[in-house]
């Protein structure tokens, strides 16, 4: 279970990368990327996704398909 | 009116700098102002030190200062209406679109090369995309850099109030002197029609809840700048239906909770622009719309009335971009400050505007005795200026005219008409004539150093002088004569 980022509508803007409760997001070439085998899906610290809830496009960080 | 003490286009680049040195300490001032700090009669000596090199709280200043932007943090916690993220369009000047985002030490870098070619500059801001107390490290990071190469430069910040209040002590550590909050509201039900969401503590908020949430915290901010003193000017979004009635309210609140300054900025909105606002029609306000909800907010918060709605990286005096002569592959991996051209540029420029206020206050005293002697006429007046306080700009390659109304309270600075420039490469546009004939809608006089006498014409028959016959001389002091013309008093004898 993890998220994963929508490369291209992504804005760059890193909100997601310090609001990421587990590190799960880094900045890697020109885009931030979510490693899937960090990703908690924020279980257990939040109860919505704080990517999700902070990014603004929406539908840009989803759930990544299993 | 006095001698200009240096030439005009010493003010304007390029500059000799050896020239300007030369003459700043020749001393050979003829005014009895010279040398004086230049201060305007309302203000309090304290408050003037802080903002009279800074062109976005000081009108006086914006003549001769010039700011910079870097845009180092677009995490943003709120989203509004009026704004996307779009960060790609070098064309477009309005707040929020930049041409690239730098990392702090990329900013920095293009600082240090900005305060070596642009010796006007004496601000550095931080205004979005983004928020910057929001994305604070960046922030910090940036400033913390900066002073440590160019320890004078001023700090200012611009943000949406959300996190504001859990940065407050810091900024004051960092000497961050001044700070900007963009309050559109201080009703949580028309918050509700500009800003469809927050995220704070770690949740996205909607509704009412979201805008009375962003309400408090902003009234929270402000009232705690306000008790640390940092001056903090309020921006406005006006926004035809929506809030331009209820600015007046929002004045109240600020000014009752110390706001140094109001500034009520039009909506810029467009179907292009890919907002909300764009995209639903919502329209932004037609400039005698925001002039009259200006003048009905005269006598409460202080209004700013020359806020140019920069681009988020702009660069330069506030009715110029020079932006894109900065871009990071322009600029070299080392760079090391060089502060001479900074330091002879200020020592030209106390002495020009102590020059400059003289002439002023004059030509305003004359007004007023002339305005209150014969009952009070107004006369407004649009001006081609590239800065220095003079009427020195084409007609043709005016980009924006300052508009300053002439009546029994003297002589104002009411706000700025952009056009598009009328002359490409000696050729008018008669199209785009027409369109600069509709933004000076209202405008009994422009002043200009040079005009054809096709547009002026043109302009005649749309009932709006022009005319060029104050080329390079002090903005104030034309107004001053033509007023007096106008009502029929001769100026000198006002003036004795």
């Amino acid at each position: 279970m993890a998220f994963k980022i929508v490369v291209s509508q992504c804005t760059v803007c890193g909100a997601c990368e310090f609001e990421c409760p587990s590190g799960a997001i880094r900045f890697k070439g020109d885009t931030y990327v979510i490693d899937p085998k960090t990703c908690t899906e924020c279980e257990g610290s939040f109860d919505t996704q704080q990517c999700n809830a902070v990014c603004p496009v929406p539908n840009t960080c989803i759930k990544a398909a299993a | 009116m006095n001698q200009p003490l240096i030439t005009l286009d010493s003010l304007i680049e390029p500059i000799d700098f050896d020239a300007l040195a030369k003459t700043a300490q020749s001393g050979g001032c003829s005014t009895s102002s010279c040398g004086s700090s230049a201060k305007p009669d309302d203000m309090d000596a304290g408050v003037w030190d802080r903002i009279k090199d800074h062109p976005c709280y000081s009108e006086e200043a914006h003549h001769y200062f010039a700011r910079m932007h870097v845009a180092v943090a677009p995490a943003c916690n709120i989203q509004c209406n009026y704004c996307i993220r779009n960060y790609d369009c070098a064309n477009e000047s309005r707040p929020g679109v930049v041409s690239e985002k730098l990392t702090p030490d990329q900013a920095v870098r293009k600082i240090i090369a900005v305060a070596n070619e642009v010796p006007q500059l004496s601000v550095l801001g931080i205004a979005g995309p983004g928020d910057s107390c929001y994305d604070w490290k960046k922030t910090r990071a940036t400033f913390d850099a900066i002073v440590k190469e160019i320890p004078d430069i001023k700090l200012c910040l611009s943000t949406n109030g959300l996190a504001l209040p859990d940065h407050v002590d810091e900024l004051m550590e960092m000497n961050v002197d001044h700070v900007t909050i963009t309050i559109n509201m201080v009703d949580p039900e028309i918050g509700a029609k500009i800003y469809p969401w927050i995220f704070y503590q770690n949740k996205r908020w909607t509704g009412l809840e979201a805008s009375k949430l962003l309400h408090e915290r902003q009234m929270l901010g402000l009232e705690m700048l306000s008790t640390r003193g940092i001056l903090t000017k309020i921006n406005s979004v006006m926004i035809p239906g929506i809030n331009d009635e209820h600015l007046l309210e929002v004045n109240k609140w600020v000014k009752a909770r110390g706001a140094f300054l109001h500034n009520i900025m039009p909506l810029i909105s467009a179907a292009e622009h890919g907002t909300h606002f764009g995209l639903t029609g919502q329209r932004g306000p037609k400039p005698m719309e925001l002039k009259a909800l200006q003048d009905r907010l005269e006598g409460g918060a202080k209004l700013m009335r020359h806020c140019r709605q920069c681009r988020a990286d702009a660069v330069g005096l506030l009715g110029e971009d020079r932006g894109q002569e900065f871009t990071l592959q322009q600029i070299p991996e080392d760079v090391s400050y060089d502060p001479s051209k900074r330091e002879a540029y200020r020592d030209v420029v106390a002495k020009e505007r102590g020059d400059q206020l003289a002439a002023k206050s004059d030509a305003v005293d004359t007004v007023k005795s002339i305005g209150t002697s014969t009952g009070g006429g107004s006369l407004l007046v649009a001006v081609a200026t590239k800065g220095g306080g003079r009427i020195n700009e084409h007609f043709g390659h005016a980009k924006e005219f300052q508009v300053y109304e002439a009546g029994r309270k003297g002589i104002q600075f009411v706000g700025h008409r952009k056009v598009e420039n009328y002359c490409m490469g000696g050729f008018g546009e008669d199209a785009s004539l027409e369109g600069i004939i509709e933004m000076l809608d209202g405008i009994d006089l422009v002043l200009c150093s040079k005009i054809g006498d096709c547009p002026e014409a043109m302009l005649k028959a749309a009932g709006i002088r022009a005319t060029d016959a104050y080329a390079f001389d002090y903005i104030e002091a034309a107004i001053g004569r033509e007023y007096a013309e106008a009502f029929g008093v001769e100026f000198e004898a006002a003036v004795a």
